[in-house]
């Protein structure tokens, strides 16, 4: 139980940082129907821009909050404008184009970015300082209960103000509801008055912020980053948005938490799953491996990366349109 | 000084002329009719005079001004409102949400407020739903809202693209009551419409386009009682 429960916790956080970047997939996806690759790269530049702040601050004195939050103030900005430079210069031009070439072109900004960041911060793993103590809060009495540490617990209080500061923005505001009425009806919006790439810019530079945030968070929780790191990160994301509904933001806050559980909960059991030993009863000698370690399974937790394919390849194949993804005859 | 002046206007779909050169004018407070039959360019006029395609020709002069290199949100926040042909309502969003659009461009909220109960007054419909999604209405409570939402920005012109378009006889009038109220109020109207009679009855002038020409004009009056008309657009 105590497993479990720990799973779940670390599920709940990773599935948080999949859903924040998920929201910068969907967003764009809902205003203009591109599928915008390059955001985990944005996500990667953001963790960066943090890292490159907190090695710079981490000898200061300044407190360690303080020096997390002047990393994210730094990483925010370089995102949003990467954002908007990328919409501007690779996909803008694109609007009219077959589906494809955008698609094709996001492939290629993906690379450019990682190609950047790999001149700025070199092809090493980088690990952060560990400049948060870590503290760990028991959820029962005994030294192997479950624990929350206060890097989760940021993690996951970050998360959720973000994300319900995005419903806010979309649903009560009056830009908001100028996105969602291009994402509907560009023309018209554009007949009421709104500058319909403003609009545009505005949801890549927004969803950037997003992720910029959420890099932070990656690199803080997972204590490495590298140039390569938004390519996985991106992917599940973006699988964890399909898995919501793509063009919905609810689903990919829930598409990012069912993510981050099925990978916690499966990298915790997934040995247990495949645990192979008792074949023995049947087979004698079946798995001398068996006499080494009872523990023996076909497969470990490195399997992890494996489960957001599946769950994307099962959504694909049985509900393309998501778990909360609107019917197609209600877009107009 | 009209307010809206075509001048020799031509606009093509990848290279083939949907409108060849038209002269066309709308005088402040006049509502000005143009019909014709299904492909006549009725809908291309529209929209290259709110600037949805380029004027591959001529001149779009309002208020004076060529607005013909204007993109679309700019000529809107001069205050010329377009309801387009299938009413173009948000969907997904809901009555008041689509009212909201309607008054994007404005700041003065106390204003844009009155306007709301304005609108809900001319269409009390639309105020019993105002939380519900515009998709869930019905063709003709669609079309008011498309009508609301335009009022909503206070234009000085108001071009409606065939607002009676697969509505019930009984909604047709409803439509063309609030078209008569709204003129009344002062609010320069260009209307496109394929119920020929309906629209010269309600109009002060006319125009009559043919691929892409404009054939006749005149005073709706006489438009109504030329036998060209009569007999392509009257039935008769
Ligand atoms: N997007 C487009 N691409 C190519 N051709 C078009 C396009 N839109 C309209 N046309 C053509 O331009 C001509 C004028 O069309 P338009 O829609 O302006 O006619 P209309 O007078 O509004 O007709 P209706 O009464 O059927 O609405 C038609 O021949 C039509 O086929
Ligand atoms: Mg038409």
């Amino acid at each position: 139980m105590d497993t479990f429960l720990q799973q779940v916790i670390n599920g709940l956080t990773l599935g948080c940082v999949y859903a924040v970047v998920a929201l910068g997939y969907t967003m764009v996806y809902g205003i203009i129907q591109l599928i915008n690759f390059a955001h985990g790269e944005v996500v990667m530049i953001g963790c960066m821009t943090a890292f490159s702040v907190i090695v710079a601050l981490a000898g200061s004195g300044l407190p360690p909050i303080a020096i997390v939050l002047l990393g994210t103030s730094a990483a925010v900005p370089v995102c949003m404008i990467v954002g908007y430079v990328i919409e501007r210069v690779a996909y803008r031009p694109l609007r009219n184009a077959p589906r494809l070439a955008p698609l094709i072109t996001a492939i290629g900004v993906s690379i450019v970015l990682q190609h950047l960041a790999l001149l700025v911060w070199s092809r090493n793993i980088i690990a952060f300082p560990q400049i948060i103590q870590l503290k760990l809060f028991r959820l029962g009495h005994s030294d192997t209960s479950a624990a929350i540490s206060n890097v989760q617990v940021a993690v996951i209080v970050a998360s959720v103000v973000m994300m319900a500061g995005l419903l806010l923005l979309v649903h009560r505001t009056k830009v908001g509801i100028a996105m969602r009425a291009t994402s509907q009806n560009p023309l018209v919006a554009g007949l009421m008055g709104v500058d319909v790439n403003r609009v545009i810019s505005f949801t890549f530079v927004v969803g950037a912020a997003l992720g910029a945030v959420a890099g932070v968070m990656v690199g803080t929780y997972y204590g490495i980053a590298h140039y390569q790191m938004g390519f996985l990160l991106g992917l599940k994301a973006f699988s964890a948005a399909v898995l919501g509904g793509i063009g919905n933001l609810a689903g990919a806050v829930l598409g990012g938490i069912l993510m981050g559980l099925i990978e916690a909960l499966g990298a915790g059991y997934v040995g247990d799953f495949t645990n192979v030993c008792f074949l023995d009863k049947f087979l004698p000698g079946f798995s001398n491996a068996c006499f080494a370690s009872p523990e023996s399974s076909l497969f470990g937790s490195n399997y992890k990366d494996v489960y957001a394919f599946i769950v994307l390849i099962l959504v694909l194949v049985f509900r393309p349109s998501g778990l909360l993804g609107e019917r197609v005859g209600d877009r107009a | 000084m009209s307010l809206l002046a075509l001048e020799a206007l031509e606009v093509a779909y990848g290279g083939i002329r949907a409108v060849k050169g038209i002269d066309l004018a709308v005088e402040s407070g006049e509502l000005v009719c143009l019909i014709g039959a299904n492909g006549a360019g009725k809908t291309t006029t529209l929209r290259a005079v709110t600037g949805l395609v380029p004027a591959a020709g001529g001149r779009v002069l309002y208020d004076g001004a060529d607005i013909s290199r204007l993109r679309v949100h700019e000529i809107a926040r001069r205050g010329l409102a377009l309801v387009p042909e299938g009413r173009g309502v948000f969907p997904q969003l809901t009555i008041e949400e689509n009212l909201a659009m309607g008054a994007y461009a404005r700041s003065e909220r106390s204003a844009v407020r009155a306007d709301e109960e304005r609108v809900y007054g001319l269409f009390p419909r639309l105020k019993e739903r105002r939380r519900q999604t515009a998709g869930t209405l019905s063709g003709g409570e669609q079309q008011m809202l498309a009508m609301a939402r335009a009022l909503m920005s206070r234009p000085r012109l108001l071009a409606l693209d065939e607002p009676s378009m697969g509505l019930a006889p009984i909604m047709v009038e409803k439509v063309f009551e609030v078209i008569r109220a709204i003129a009344a109020e002062g609010v320069t109207l260009l209307l496109v419409e394929q119920n020929a009679r309906l629209a010269l009855e309600t109009s002060h002038r006319g125009y009559v386009l043919e691929g892409g020409l404009v054939t006749l004009q005149g005073e709706a009056r006489a438009l109504l009682g030329d036998p060209r008309v009569r007999e392509a657009y009257l039935g008769e």
